[in-house]
């Protein structure tokens, strides 16, 4: 008899040929579960408050599908084609640092949906940048599309003010202490987007190998970007 | 020294200049208001300097509650050195924490 599976843990996957499990367990056509049940309280009001806004006719469906199809749209591909191009232009980087509405705008990026301010902080030797927003999920979406859970959860928004470097390890970012850790608080009209510093190795890459390069994670600060090369692959 | 209301709307608009320059040390208010405050606790008692004047935008305390939102508030970037804002912070004394502020939460330090 068996005493239970072990299904990948420890050892790569089970073989399965050795037992049965009962026939209606492995129904190829059995019918999936919905995945409607999560009408939560909030979910519920979500649902009131849309209803209620095309009903008096403060917004239309359409104009709500369209938003949310926007929002959608945007990625952290993004944000890291605007880094690449920070990365191999001085005189963008200079306006994207200065300016970084209308550094996006001039690479055809729609800002105006998004009613905050976007501003551009850059990595050095000296200066690690990260965010975080202790009071919400504030997130640089017109970029980076919407925030990793990680990002909106209690542990990262309470610890990173207070143990940066110890939540950065935890990512994998071991920093010296004569880089001085810059956190930036997101709790009103400014939305961060961290320039990483350019990976060693990509001298010979262009823009577009470039882009392909940033992580999101690099964008909110958390990772610096490996080295490229044969040996990092 | 700690207060119990904020200073009135109408003495902190945009109608003037921004009352601070990057450099200048600036004490957050302690105060405990009820409402869309988007003043963190962990500064309000503290002293940081600010870094930039990003601009006059309207006043989300007042947005959250569906009123204009007028009159507009100049919001700094506040750069305050960790060790000061926890006093057992573990990192580097070079390590800063930017928060974003409202002028009526500030005063001169």
């Amino acid at each position: 008899m068996h005493t239970g599976h072990s299904h990948g843990a420890g050892g790569g996957p089970v073989d399965h040929h050795d037992h049965l499990h009962g026939e209606a367990a492995h129904d190829p056509h059995a019918p999936q579960p919905d995945h409607d049940d999560t009408l939560t309280y909030y979910r519920r009001l979500e649902i009131a408050v849309r209803e209620l806004l095309i009903e008096k006719g403060v917004l239309s469906a359409d104009e709500i599908r369209r938003t949310v199809e926007n929002y959608d749209s945007r990625t952290p591909e993004g944000g890291a084609r605007v880094v690449a191009r920070a990365w191999v232009d001085p005189q963008f980087k200079a306006l994207l640092l200065r300016d970084a509405r209308a550094a996006c705008e001039s690479m055809g990026f729609d800002m105006n949906v998004f009613e905050v301010e976007l501003t551009a902080v850059e990595n050095t030797p000296e200066v690690h940048n990260v965010v975080v927003c202790t009071l919400c999920s504030c997130y640089p979406r017109m970029l980076l599309g919407m925030p990793p859970a990680w990002y909106k959860s209690r542990a990262y928004r309470s610890r990173l003010v207070r143990e940066p470097r110890a939540v950065l390890r935890e990512f994998g970012t071991e920093l010296p202490e004569s880089v001085a850790v810059r956190v930036h608080d997101s709790t009103a009209d400014l939305r961060y987007l961290v320039v990483p510093m350019r990976p060693a190795g990509s001298e010979g890459l262009d823009e577009a190998a470039l882009a392909s390069l940033v992580t999101r994670d690099s964008m909110v600060g958390v990772t610096a970007l490996p080295p490229v090369g044969p040996r990092a692959g | 020294m700690s207060a119990t209301t904020l200073p009135d709307p109408a003495a902190s608009t945009s109608a003037h200049a921004p009352r601070y320059a990057p450099g200048e040390r600036v004490h957050v208010l302690r105060v405990d208001v009820p409402g869309h405050i988007r003043t963190p606790w962990y500064v309000r008692g503290r002293t940081g300097v600010i870094d930039r004047v990003v601009g006059a935008f309207r006043n989300p305390e007042e947005l959250a509650y569906g009123r204009s939102g007028e009159q507009r508030r100049y919001l700094y970037r506040v750069r305050f050195v960790q060790r000061e804002v926890w006093p057992d912070y573990a990192g580097a004394a070079v390590d800063t924490v930017d928060v974003d502020l409202y002028e009526h939460w500030l005063r001169k330090a």
